[in-house]
């Protein structure tokens, strides 16, 4: 793989918190990575570090080649679209587009105003007066129309609707597909951003929990659900990422391929999303829910 | 279409199959590119790609430079062959143990068959 960034043995601490922990991970060029975890993860802290909005603890981040903080000739090939990004109160719309322009040599004027378009945005409103949904979308505009060789998307949708957010994925891999580039998107959304990813990274309370082929991870866990003696049986042959378990019955989210399932267990296919929510509970146990009152056997009186 | 769990390369190539196979994409005509799937089912393009480039391994479809990806003379043929050698596992299987479990014989099965194709 040829990576287009990457943080080695990277620690982040604020007053008296670890954000990344000795996270060493690369950013393949030219693919799209998600960049996953719970709140608090680190994610938005790795995306500062590879932008040089941050300079890390200890550790050495690379972009292109170079590290990016201070670095001129490294920042104009990256284009960071942050989670509630502030525009100057004079600034309408246009005015965000037109100080984008300037500051991005591979800007296209022609794409963004398609997409300008495409988001209904009101080119001469200040940015101040746009709806939340509305500053996304600008956000997004500019992270596409700079067609930076390094694009970070920080939770790009936020207040969109189902609608713009379907834009943006469409708009995302059509122009990526004619202008390849390295993309890594943060989010939440892994349902509906799971299968635009080439390559998936897993924060997990500041440390790598995967870093892995989006594709492999897909077929590399199943859900089964059977007896609990069977069950366990079965996970203790591989590892366990969840089990919950209600009466004699249970079900486990396990690493294995499905052809390896005995017969007496159902087996169903983990998604992307199942497979991060696992890895981010494992070690909690989920405490099960009281029995609702029509489970009670009634009390003679 | 594209669904949960499985290799999402291995279900465009499927979907790419199945037209094939049911004709709408004839042998000699261009197939459509891993850009085209990569949009048309929402999927990152460079796994589109891994699934047009199964097919060419199969040769099932074969490359023109410059040009782009065409199904192969005689790939309908051998898709077809291909899923009937797999039909029995792939169909049969299952309903012969969902049958078992109800104490469906061999031969009751196939007169069930045979009613259902007189319906129609």
């Amino acid at each position: 793989m040829t990576a287009a960034a990457a943080v080695h043995d990277v620690t982040m601490w604020f007053r008296g918190h670890t954000a990344l922990d000795s996270v060493s991970t690369a950013f393949e060029a030219d693919a799209i990575t998600g960049l996953l975890g719970r709140n608090g993860a680190g994610k938005t802290t790795l995306m500062q570090l590879l932008t040089g909005h941050r300079l890390p603890t200890r550790g050495r981040v690379e972009v292109f080649g170079a590290t990016p903080y201070e670095d001129d000739a490294v920042l104009a090939r990256v284009c960071f679209v942050k989670e509630g990004q502030r525009y100057p109160d004079q600034f309408r719309v246009r005015d965000a587009l037109g100080a984008a322009a300037t500051v991005f040599p591979g800007w296209d004027a022609d794409l963004a105003a398609d997409l300008v378009r495409d988001f209904d945005l009101p080119l001469r409103r200040p940015v101040k007066k746009l709806s939340r949904g509305m500053v996304s979308a600008v956000g997004i505009v500019i992270g596409l129309a700079s067609r930076a060789p390094l694009t970070l998307f920080d939770e790009p949708y936020l207040g969109l609707d189902a609608v713009a957010r379907r834009l943006f994925y469409d708009r995302l891999l059509a122009d990526y597909a004619a202008h390849p580039r390295t993309v890594i998107v943060s989010t939440h959304l892994i349902e509906e951003v799971g299968d635009l990813l080439e390559r998936v990274v897993l924060l997990d309370t500041g440390r790598v929990a995967l870093d892995a082929d989006a594709e492999s991870l897909r077929t590399s866990a199943v859900t089964v659900t059977g007896p609990t003696a069977e069950v366990q049986a079965f996970a203790r042959r591989h590892e366990l990422l969840h089990l919950e378990s209600l009466g004699g019955h249970s079900r486990a989210v396990v690493r294995s391929r499905a052809d390896d399932v005995p017969a007496g267990l159902a087996v169903e296919p983990t998604s992307l999303q199942q497979l991060v929510v696992a890895l981010s509970l494992r070690g909690h146990t989920v405490p099960a829910p009281a029995a609702a009152p029509d489970d009670l056997e009634e009390v003679p009186r | 279409m594209i669904e949960d769990g499985g290799p999402i390369f291995r279900q465009v190539a499927a979907l790419v199959e199945n037209a094939i196979v049911d004709g709408s994409l004839a042998e000699e005509s261009q197939a459509p590119s891993s850009n085209e799937l990569a949009a048309f089912h929402r999927i990152n393009p460079a796994t589109a790609a891994k699934g047009l480039n199964q097919l060419v391994a199969d040769g099932v479809l074969y490359k023109r430079r410059g040009v782009g990806m065409f199904v192969a003379p005689g790939a309908r043929e051998q898709l077809l062959k291909r899923r009937r050698s797999e039909f029995a596992d792939q169909y049969v299987r299952p309903l012969m143990a969902e049958a078992r479990k109800l104490g469906i014989s061999g031969r009751e099965l196939a007169a069930m068959i045979d009613r259902w194709e007189e319906a129609r």
